[in-house]
């Protein structure tokens, strides 16, 4: 029996204990919400927050999460940043497929927390783990400087949100 | 046509003789039933038959019934059917706008609920092809107008007035004269018991009445804020979204299968003894090997079947499986580096002739110059984010023996067919729910994984079972993007103009899944930018070399187009450099006047299955993308050292697009995006922020096609297994901003176009012809690697 914290809720599994959380959160917790895109790391699309810290939740063993807290997506609604970060994806229309937004999300959040104010720079290092094969880098980097309330010159530049689109559709 | 060619082409035969007849030949071979219902969704040129065009000729046409789509209820909810494949274009955002739009529903009373697979209820419901909205916009008005005119009708009965007077707006019908309303909510009884008003008594909105469609949706701002957000947004920020794998059955087991390295190499021996003492492991089953060609049958292989997912991977660590590779024959051996060399040899040599015009042998004889290359683009896999993953439940019921299936799939209709005739069952005994799909771009359209499942449950006696993909079984037995070499020759005049062109592509063809001994381009595959090319040059002649496929080769987002474009859009602008031209005027030039071409005066079979008339090839439309994408990007501007401008344009799935990327290359050879202007014409747009999101999207897909996204095979089987060897764009190599023009967006006078494949194919010949301006160093090879490392 191993016992973590899943989202403020204490949970026990009998699982071996090489069993990765991604696994233990989605076939035993039932939390479907951390997706399984890669099984290696490299895609982020697993990503939860053990004890706070982004974890690829894929190849890390719930023998790791022993006595500790995880915060997958489908609470991350109740911490302030990660509400604002799923405001800001909404309000710039970030998802296509939506399947690596978990992922996505998770990660920014964490990067949120450590750098309130983050660079383009700091942004594309935080992120590069996380990949979205239907291409909406440039919305994520939008939605990470509204999430932190930036109007700075690079949010408006790498925003999609300028009025091209708009003076065409309406010529 | 050329006649008087020596080579042998199956491919032909399916367009000339009779492309029914060889449906029927397919669907007596039993597993290629499905290849006919591909080749269904084509035009069917059948010399017999009526042409028909666009959703006409679909599988199951269209249905523009109110009653199929509309649900009211007394409180005022609206339930309103999808009945497309959600991939991650939008269309159940999209399609739902329409209909509550032409209805004046109010967005906060509608749910959208997703069709089952029943394209005899819906009509088709193959999403590929770029054809959803380019299909449904017209039928989904209809339907929507249809019921408001009909809640109009109960409201005039109910107040005993004239129909004329009684006007529907805001989930409401206004009595004009009297201002007196009654709510939809109130009149959906009334309304569902009409009959619905003929087709030529509808009154479809004019465009300054939308208040959804063709709009910016709330966080532009510009918007007129009414335009509704993505109907799953929320529940993808959630976490809520389910997605094939998130569905569960009771006493459901998990499968994960050892799947032949080769295409067509089989199960010799295995040993589970180590399998099943894995933890979790119920049991290990070995699935037949399908032949070849292999259509969407499974490939076979070991299924391993568990408790968890983890327990099912785990088992199939451990098991020892021996193949035999005869059944696989050359397969067994492919080796894609090889084959490159053997198509660039037959690339020497004449192909068959696929569009002759004037005469290229006399513009090389008079020319006063001529110049050749050749592009190289590899196999690549789809990878959608969602590796695929199906269940199937089989079970014994009062009215027979039932399955129920839970996937994500582009074409749910193949997927019940399917499970339908394998089990001996009856389609309407299947039922295929549709998950969300984490990304398709063709793959999904192959519903290989399904049929898995559904085996594995018979096996099983029934019992649930999931079949999951991992990302090594995705990329290691995908159904490929074809590999092309592209070999061109121009002559130049005494004018230094372009007077002869010479395109021969060598590339296996999709159809070698569906048929034996396919070794030549179909008319599909060669309609894809190669008989299409709108250049106004003399003498043009396109011929397609041989080459066999030793993978199962399919569509992959804008499919051949993206081979055929980097070959074309490059090749012009190495005639441009060596003419000393401004690549733009070059470009502008070969295009010539502004005109519309008939398709079929080029020898186009296929037009995108789209009428002629309807969709000619309209030069202006080049032009127009071309000179805006310029325009913003700033085209002729100075830039600093090692940084440049690079243009490339392309039709295809009867859109245009221009692409000038602005890239710079450091001294080490690392390629840096700076921005990248897309102008794309579509016709009209009816959900701008989703036409623009495939744009971004296709962009970023395409700088992985440009700079490093490749499948290679090594001794029949493919070298690459996860992310760390199959190499897409992260968003640090992604370009730092992304601007999209439309052109023609509110233009109602043109025909819709597709949207999320067209924006692929000009994006990395744009790329390597900046590249190009920032180095001198020339890109012929996709994908770049690490070919600008000094
Ligand atoms: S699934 Fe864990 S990083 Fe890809
Ligand atoms: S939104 Fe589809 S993979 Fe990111």
């Amino acid at each position: 029996m191993i016992s973590v914290t899943i989202n403020g809720e204490q949970r026990q599994f009998d699982v071996p204990a090489d069993t990765p959380i991604l696994w233990v959160l989605r076939d035993f917790a039932k939390l479907t919400g951390s997706r399984f895109g890669c099984g290696m790391a490299l895609c982020g699309a697993c990503t939860v927050h053990l004890d706070g810290q982004p974890i690829r939740s894929c190849v890390s063993p719930i023998s790791m999460a022993a006595g500790k807290h995880i915060t997958t997506i489908e609470a991350i609604e109740n911490d302030s940043i990660g509400r604002r970060v799923q405001q800001a994806w909404m309000d710039e229309a970030v998802a296509q497929c939506g399947y690596c937004q978990s992922g996505q999300i998770m990660s920014a959040v964490a990067l949120l927390k450590q750098h309130p104010n983050p660079t383009d720079a700091q942004i594309d290092t935080a992120m590069a783990g996380n990949i979205c094969r239907c291409g909406t880098y440039t919305r994520i980097r939008s939605a990470i400087h509204r999430a932190a309330g930036q109007r700075t010159a690079s949010a408006e530049q790498t925003s999609n949100r300028n009025s091209d689109l708009f003076t065409e559709v309406k010529a | 046509m050329s006649q008087n060619t020596t080579i042998q082409q199956p491919s032909v035969m399916l367009a000339n003789v009779s492309r029914r007849r060889f449906m029927q030949g397919l669907a007596v071979s039993g597993a290629l039933v499905m290849a006919a219902r591909w080749d269904l969704a084509m035009a069917d040129d059948s010399p017999n038959a009526a042409q028909k065009y666009g959703g006409d000729a679909m599988p199951h046409g269209w249905v523009d019934n109110p009653n199929v789509f509309i649900s009211l209820a007394a409180d005022g909810k609206i339930t309103l059917i999808n009945h497309r494949a959600e991939m991650g274009q939008g269309i159940r955002t999209s399609i739902v706008m329409v209909l509550a739009d032409e209805l004046g529903a109010d967005w906060q009373l509608v749910s959208v609920e997703q069709a089952q697979a029943n394209e005899e209820k819906y009509g088709n419901q193959n999403t590929d092809g770029s054809r959803s909205m380019r299909h449904w916009f017209d039928p989904m008005r209809r339907a929507g107008a249809a019921m408001r005119q009909m809640l109009e009708q109960a409201a005039a009965n109910h107040w005993h007035v004239a129909a004329s007077d009684c006007l529907a707006t805001v989930h409401q019908v206004v009595h004009e004269p009297t201002g007196r309303s009654l709510s939809f909510g109130e009149l959906a009884a009334a309304a569902a018991a009409l009959e619905v008003p003929a087709r030529d008594s509808l009154r479809l909105k004019t465009t300054d009445q939308w208040r959804y469609i063709n709009q910016l949706p709330k966080a532009y701002p510009e918007s007129n804020q009414q335009q509704p957000l993505a109907v799953d947004g929320w529940d993808i920020v959630t976490g809520k979204a389910k997605y094939a794998a998130d569905v569960e059955f009771d006493n459901m087991l998990y499968a994960v299968i050892a799947r032949p390295p080769s295409y067509g190499s089989a199960v010799k021996s295995w040993d589970d003894s180590e399998t099943l003492k894995v933890d979790g492991v119920v049991k290990v089953i070995a699935l037949p090997t399908a032949s070849q060609p292999s259509a969407f049958e499974p490939l076979g292989g070991v299924a391993v079947l568990a408790t968890n997912t983890w327990a099912a991977i785990k088992g199939r660590n451990a098991l020892k499986v021996e193949w035999d590779k005869g059944p696989a024959g050359d397969n067994g051996r492919y080796d894609s580096s090889t084959f490159s060399q053997q198509m660039q040899q037959t690339a020497q040599l004449p192909g068959k002739v696929v569009r002759q015009q004037g005469d290229f042998v006399a513009a090389q004889q008079q020319a006063n110059s001529t110049f050749k290359a050749e592009y190289y683009a590899p196999h690549m896999a789809q990878a959608p984010m969602e590796p695929p993953a199906a269940i199937v439940r089989i079970q014994q019921t009062d009215n027979g023996i039932k399955a129920d299936v839970w996937t994500s799939v582009q074409n749910p209709q193949l997927a019940r067919d399917g499970v339908a005739k394998r089990l001996g069952l009856q389609p309407t005994d299947v039922t295929v729910n549709c998950a969300l799909l984490g990304g398709g771009f063709g793959r999904k359209a192959k519903p290989d994984y399904v049929f898995e499942a559904a085996d594995l449950s018979k096996a099983m006696g029934g019992r649930p079972v999931r079949v999951q993909w991992t990302r090594e079984d995705d990329l290691h037995h995908s159904f490929f993007h074809t590999v092309a070499l592209e070999h061109f020759e121009a002559t130049f005049d005494q004018q230094q103009a372009v007077s002869g062109w010479l395109h021969r592509s060598v590339s296996p063809s999709i159809y070698s899944l569906f048929a034996p001994g396919v070794k030549l381009q179909s008319d599909m595959e060669v309609d894809q930018g190669i008989r299409n090319l709108p250049f106004d040059i003399p003498a043009i002649q396109a011929e397609s070399g041989e080459a066999p496929g030793h993978v199962r080769i399919g569509w992959f987002r804008s499919v051949y187009n993206i081979p055929h474009a980097f070959g074309i859009q490059s090749f012009v602008a190495e005639l441009a450099h060596k003419a000393g031209r401004d690549h733009k005027e070059f470009l502008l030039q070969l295009l010539g006047p502004d005109r519309q071409i008939d398709p079929r005066s080029q020898q186009v079979v296929w037009n995108y299955g789209e009428n002629p008339e309807l969709y000619p090839i309209d030069t202006g439309r080049f032009r127009g993308v071309i000179e805006k994408a310029t325009k913003e990007a700033g085209w002729g501007k100075k830039l600093p050292k090692n940084r440049g401008l690079g243009l490339a344009v392309h039709q295809s799935f009867v859109s245009y697009c221009a692409v000038v990327m602005d890239v710079e290359v450091s001294d080490a050879g690392e390629v840096i995006i700076h921005r990248a202007d897309i102008a794309f014409d579509c016709g009209p747009q009816i959900n701008p922020d989703r036409v623009r999101s495939q744009l971004e999207g296709a962009c970023v897909m395409g700088v992985g096609i440009g700079l490093m996204t490749q499948i290679t095979a090594k001794d029949g089987a493919i070298e690459q297994g996860n992310f760390h060897q199959y190499l897409v764009p992260r968003i640090n190599q992604a370009p730092k901003q992304i601007h999209t023009w439309a052109v023609n967006a509110s233009n109602m006078s043109l025909p819709l176009g597709g949207v999320g494949e067209p924006g692929l194919p000009p994006i990395a010949p744009a790329l390597c012809n900046a590249i190009f301006a920032a180095t001198g160093k020339r890109i012929r090879n996709l994908p770049v690697g690490n070919q600008l490392a000094s």
